[in-house]
């Protein structure tokens, strides 16, 4: 059933999202043609308001496009039923927002958990799994805290980890560090980084040029369409030093 | 290399010439990487003749060929003082960029707006290579707190691109705005 329409991981065609109707009417997404090819990290980048937001939902499964089509490695999506829209959000999707959406009332287990036991998974297979997703995100000690005595930085990972609990074939992310200081920004690039190396695919949007650097391309977005593309692998091929002037 | 920070780099105490350039690459990390070290000792060798630094030559070791050690004089250790006290702060050069925007549009030459698109991805790339090299670093060392220095900058620089490409964009669709 999921025959490979090519190698992209994730696949847009024709996306468009709007919202009202006659003068009052708005197109959040206008019109937009998306590869993503498997393992790759793309960055979409926009002032608010530029449809990035509108755009990841549209991506996973959050949201209905008005028109257009969308394939998750090979499959279409957008035209699901709600069943179908809720296991894939469940399954093959992982979330990451800026505001964290952790559970308060559970620990950080329990929450990275929570998914894989939504998909039926064992309590002892979902708790070994999350408990090394904890590890991975270097919070094994904090297991058993509350998300009110983690600090943001730490609720972040924690929340990169559930999005991780059911091995998503994808995982986007909403302004991830929005709410995040320095420290805590760089402790995040640093998880999707490692997450890069092991081969996830990762679309982030945001207006930190910080995090935006970090990834192998980045799509510039204005008024629900894209009007840049670039590929930021390769660096500049300058010397660093040319970054501070004391060369010469 | 500025004189200054070699003279400072002696205010501890007096040094080999291997010894500063050590130094200089602990304090800059991965940025020091391209340093040539011929410049450390044509700016040495400037500053002695300047009367600001006193070459000693000490008994050499075998695994050591560089037997000269540097000392600031009273001379150089005024001048350190002097520096320290300066207040001075690299100006960025955004006067240029703007110029050049302003007679691409002016002269039909070029579109501003493209212009701006490419200068923001060379910053991009730069911002990344920072950003990776800062990633590289121990936490709290000297070099991941110079490259976070840069990191800011190149973000302050992007945030002002964005906001010529504002400009521009509105520009060209409402020509008439234009003064």
């Amino acid at each position: 059933m999921s025959q490979t329409v090519n190698e992209s991981m994730l696949r847009a065609r024709g996306l468009r999202k709007e919202y009202g109707r006659e003068a009052s009417l708005v197109r959040a997404v206008d019109g937009v043609d998306l590869d993503v090819p498997a393992g790759e990290t793309l960055a979409v980048m926009g002032p608010s308001g530029c449809g990035k937001s509108t755009l990841l939902h549209l991506l996973g499964g959050l949201d209905r496009p008005s028109a257009g089509e969308i394939w998750l490695a090979g499959q279409r999506i957008d035209q699901m039923s709600e069943r179908g829209m809720a296991a894939l959000r469940r399954d093959a999707v992982g979330f990451v927002f800026q505001a964290f959406h952790l559970m308060d009332e559970l620990t950080a287990v329990e929450n990275v958990e929570l998914p894989a036991l939504l998909a039926g998974r064992s309590p002892r297979a979902a708790r070994q799994r999350a408990t090394e997703l904890l590890d991975q995100v270097g919070l094994a000690d904090r297991a058993r805290h509350l998300p009110s005595q983690l600090s943001g930085g730490q609720r972040q990972r924690v929340a990169v980890a559930r999005a991780l609990a059911n091995a998503p074939l994808i995982v986007l992310a909403d302004e991830p560090t929005g709410n995040l200081d320095s420290e805590a920004t760089l402790d995040v690039l640093q998880l999707f980084e490692s997450l890069h190396e092991a081969g996830q695919t990762l679309v982030i949007v945001t207006h930190d040029a910080r995090i935006a650097a970090t990834a192998d391309r980045l799509i510039s977005m204005r008024d629900g369409a894209f009007v840049d593309d670039t590929r930021l692998t390769g660096g500049t091929g300058n010397k660093l030093s040319a970054l501070i002037g004391l060369d010469g | 290399m500025q004189q200054e920070v070699l003279l400072a780099l002696l205010a501890k105490e007096p040094s080999h010439g291997y010894q500063l350039r050590a130094r200089l690459r602990d304090a800059l990390g991965p940025l020091g990487d391209a340093m040539n070290d011929g410049q450390v000792y044509v700016t040495l060798a400037r500053l002695e003749k300047a009367g600001q630094v006193a070459v000693e030559r000490t008994a050499g070791m075998p695994d050591r060929p560089d037997r000269k050690m540097y000392a600031l004089t009273p001379a150089g250790q005024h001048r350190v003082s002097e520096w320290l006290a300066e207040v001075s702060w690299p100006k960025p050069d955004l006067a240029e960029f703007h110029l050049k925007l302003l007679a691409a549009a002016a002269a039909h030459l070029a579109d501003p707006v493209a212009i701006v698109d490419a200068q923001r991805r060379d910053l991009l790339r730069r911002l990344r290579d920072a950003q990776r090299a800062a990633m590289g670093e121990p936490r709290e060392s000297d070099a991941a707190l110079l490259l976070e220095g840069i990191v800011l900058r190149l973000q302050a620089d992007l945030r002002w691109l964005e906001a010529c490409e504002r400009t521009w964009t509105k520009r060209k669709a409402n020509p008439r705005s234009e003064k």
